[in-house]
Formats: C-alpha cells, structure tokens, sequence
C-alpha cells in the first residue's frame, strides 16, 4: 500500500484561513442542528398524521394516507429539489421570489427533511395506536373523556411506548438522510468531507473522521432514547420488543 | 332511568339488534343473558352510544342518546361502564386510573379526586394496591379497581358488559361480591352476564336475547321458574345443567 498516510493535515491552515478540523466541526454542528430541527418537525406533524388516520372521520384518514403515500413514494432527494426549484415556481410570484431570495436555505432544507420523515413516523404512530385494544378507546369515552382526550390520557401514551424502538430508528436515520441536504447547498458534515477530499486527497483519514462523526451521532440518539425507553417502561407489562440494540 | 324503545342496529346489511325494547327503572337491577353472538354486549354498548344504532331511540335519564345535540362526554360521564376485559389504563398506577377522568372530565383538584378514588378502593378491599401498576394485579382485583373506577365518577347507573368472563374461576366471585353489595345499595345497574346464580340474588329482571332480538324480558321468579320462549328454556337448561 503506497498511501501516503497525514493526521496532522487537519490542523493546516485553509484558504480561508480555518483549519481544516474547523471546516468538520462546523459540517458536524450543521448536521446536528438539521437533523435535530428535522426530527423535531417529523414528530410533530408525525403524529398529527398518525393520530388523523385512525380517526373515525373518513376525510381525515384519507387525508393522512395521501400524504403518507406521496412522500413516502419519492425519493428524498428529488422532493427536497421539489422544494427549492419548483415549489417556488408554483407558489403565487411574491411567495415564490421570498422563497428563493429571503427565506435560508436551512430552513427549507429542515422542512424537507422533516416532512420526509414525517410519512415514516405516522406510519409508526398509526401502528402503534392501532396495537391497542378497540376497549381502551371505549373505556376512556365511558368515562367522560371526548375522541381526543382518548388520544391524549389513553391512547398515545401507550402507544409511544409499544413504537418507541421504531422511532429510534427513524432519529437515527434522520442523521444519516441530512446528508442528503448538502445538494442544495447546505454546509453540512458530507458537504465539508467532499469539500476537504478536493482540497487535500487525504481520503483515509476523512473517511475515517467522518464515519466516526455521524456513527457517533446515530449512537448518542441511540442511547438517549434507550433511557427514555427504560424510564417510560411500565411495570408488569410487557411489551413486544425489547430496546433496539 | 334508561328507556330502550325499537333500536335496530346493522353492521353493513347484517342486522345485529332487531326491534329491542326495555327499560330500566332507577334502583332496578336487570340482568342480561343469552347465547354468545345474541347481541347483548352490542346493546349494553348502544346504551352510552359506544356503538351508533340506526332505528329507535334510547333515553338516559331524560336525555336522546342518539341526538346528535346530546353532549355525549357529558351523558357518558353519568353511565358508569365496566368492560370484559377491565380496559384499565395499563401505563398509570391505581391511583391515577381512579383520578384522571375525574381530574379531566368532572374538574375536580386532584386532592379530592384521589381522595375519592382511595376511599373506592378500600371499599373493594384494595388499599394496598394504590401505587401498582394494573400489570401487576391479578384479572379480578383488575376488574375491581375497574368498578371503583366507575364509581368515582358518582354514576346514575352502572353498565356491566361480561365482567367476569374474562375472569379465572377462582376470582368471579370477589368481583361479584362487589356487584351484589353495589345492588343492595340501590345502584341501577344493566348487566350482561351469564352469572345466573348471581341473577338470582339481586336481579329484578331477566331479559333474554337471541339472534340480536330480546325474546323474553321477565321477573326474575318468572324467568327462572316458567320461561315462556323454548330457546330461553333451552338455554337455561343447558348454562344450569352443567
């Protein structure tokens, strides 16, 4: 093996004057404050979709496995350039110019992302809520609790329990799929690998760094919501799977 | 107290209830019976609109179940109901299955609503078991934190729905000593059951179902001395012979 092997090119100077460790350490920052405003999104309107699909309202459900099917079906990278290219060409004129001039690219980015992951965590969230007895539903309206009071005190809080090794790995993928975002110019992680790669040609050592940054990344999350999984468990109920590991 | 007059009911062009028509007067126990698949969990459900009916109509205490206006959380919250598989809230302890209808539906502070639902529980004897997990209880002291439950709501009348078919033979009877000294106080309770002995301590009234009609409704001396219908005497013989 001829490669020329250079830890220490991290810590050279760059043209514009960071070093080169700088350039991972911001791409790491970008990648977790994507990934984390992405997933916060796809929790949100996640389970607003998991919960409309096994509502007794027709619309509603049809409603939410529309959207389901549409973003599950296209690639993520061909529906975060729907968002950049051809929503704005779409929108009425004056939304469509602050789209393309004012609004940060993150932010687009973040939605795009987020809604992607969106489809997959309502598809969790249905299954979970559709895991519980029709009984449970029917004990909390004999009680007095409205539809959703039902979701609220009964039915969602079990079933994030029942889905929780699901979801984790939906926030762990999240990690992985925000490097996708560096096609519409966000300076994230694989943005700045690619960058340094053209600069320096060191491909072993970056390789190593960065796969190391984003498997730690994936591992902390991991570890995060196996401590919720442990804290939230319920005594003397067992549910189906047990931590993914 | 509750008035069933008429109500049929189809799942799609399958008729499940035909023509059913009772009533339940305030402090009467009546119980009902009837094979597997004869429709009385389906009526017992229609009572406090868990299940919608689409012919006649069923009055609650002055109030139209099948209204649309009729504020149903509201009427609901008065109809105590225990169910055949206890349907506790499995990641709450005791406690907080006995307070939080209370707490969200009613308003009450949550001082006075585990007071409450503390002093139910000793009154079904399970004191003790306050901070457990429902997991962690057998099925009949389950199904007795499920009628304190009810109970906390202070119901006008009580809805059993199999409460102890779920049940190992040896835990029926504390669930039941719990339903007979729920009668002799007076409650009005409508319950399906195939607990004849229990029937015949503290019904007042028999009703038999079959094929989703109700084919006898008798006083409990009737019922079970002279039943009119040959698949009421059939199915007697068959559930005391044994």
């Amino acid at each position: 093996m001829n490669y020329h092997w250079d830890w220490m090119f991290f810590f050279q100077e760059t043209d514009d004057g960071l070093k080169y460790y700088d350039w991972i350490l911001s791409g790491l920052g970008w990648t977790t404050f994507v990934s984390l405003a992405s997933l916060v999104v796809a929790l949100i309107l996640g389970s607003v979709l998991g919960v409309m699909r096994t509502t007794p309202k027709r619309w509603l459900v049809g409603l939410g496995d529309a959207y389901v099917d549409l973003f599950r079906n296209v690639p993520l990278i061909v529906q975060l350039f729907m968002w950049f290219f051809v929503v704005p060409e779409l929108v009425p004129e004056n939304i469509g110019l602050w789209m393309k001039q004012d609004l940060p690219y993150f932010v687009i980015a973040i939605v795009g992302l987020g809604l992607y992951t969106a489809a997959r965590i309502a598809e969790q969230v249905k299954a979970g809520i559709n895991s519980l007895s029709r009984g449970q539903r029917f004990a909390g309206l004999a009680l007095g609790f409205t539809e959703w009071q039902t979701y609220r005190y009964v039915r969602l809080p079990m079933a994030y329990r029942i889905v929780l090794p699901a979801l984790t790995s939906e926030a762990m993928n999240i990690f992985k799929n925000s490097a996708v975002t560096y096609a519409v110019g966000i300076l994230e992680l694989y943005f700045q690998y690619k960058q340094i790669i053209e600069k320096t040609s060191q491909v072993l050592e970056i390789t190593i760094v960065v796969t190391l940054c984003y498997f730690v990344l994936a591992f902390v999350m991991n570890r995060i919501l196996a401590f919720v999984e442990a804290r939230t468990r319920v005594p003397g109920l067992i549910v189906g799977t047990k931590g993914s590991k | 107290m509750i008035e069933i007059n008429n109500v049929s009911k189809w799942y799609g062009s399958f008729q499940v209830l035909t023509d059913c028509t009772t009533q339940v007067s305030k402090s009467e126990v009546v119980v009902v019976c009837g094979p597997s698949g004869s429709g009385k969990s389906t009526l017992i459900k229609c009572v406090n609109a868990l299940e919608p009916f689409q012919q006649g109509s069923i009055v609650v205490n002055g109030i139209a179940v099948q209204d649309p206006k009729t504020d149903l959380p509201k009427l609901r919250a008065k109809v105590g109901m225990v169910f055949q598989n206890f349907e506790l809230f499995p990641h709450m302890t005791i406690t907080d299955n006995l307070a939080i209808a209370q707490i969200k539906v009613l308003g009450r502070s949550r001082d006075e609503a585990v007071d409450k639902g503390l002093k139910l529980l000793d009154r079904v004897g399970l004191k003790a078991q306050a901070a457990k997990f429902p997991g962690q209880l057998s099925g009949g002291q389950q199904q007795r934190v499920a009628i304190a439950r009810a109970l906390a709501m202070d119901p006008i009348c009580m809805l059993f729905d199999e409460p102890t078919s779920a049940l190992d033979p040896e835990m029926i009877n504390e669930v039941l000593d719990v339903m007979v000294q729920l009668a002799h106080e007076g409650m009005t309770m409508m319950c399906v059951t195939h607990e004849m002995g229990f029937a015949r301590k503290v019904a007042n009234r028999v009703i038999f179902m079959d094929r989703g009609a109700i084919v006898e409704d008798a006083a409990k001396e009737d019922f079970f001395g002279q039943p009119r219908s040959e698949r009421a005497q059939a199915f007697l013989a068959k559930i005391l012979n044994h």
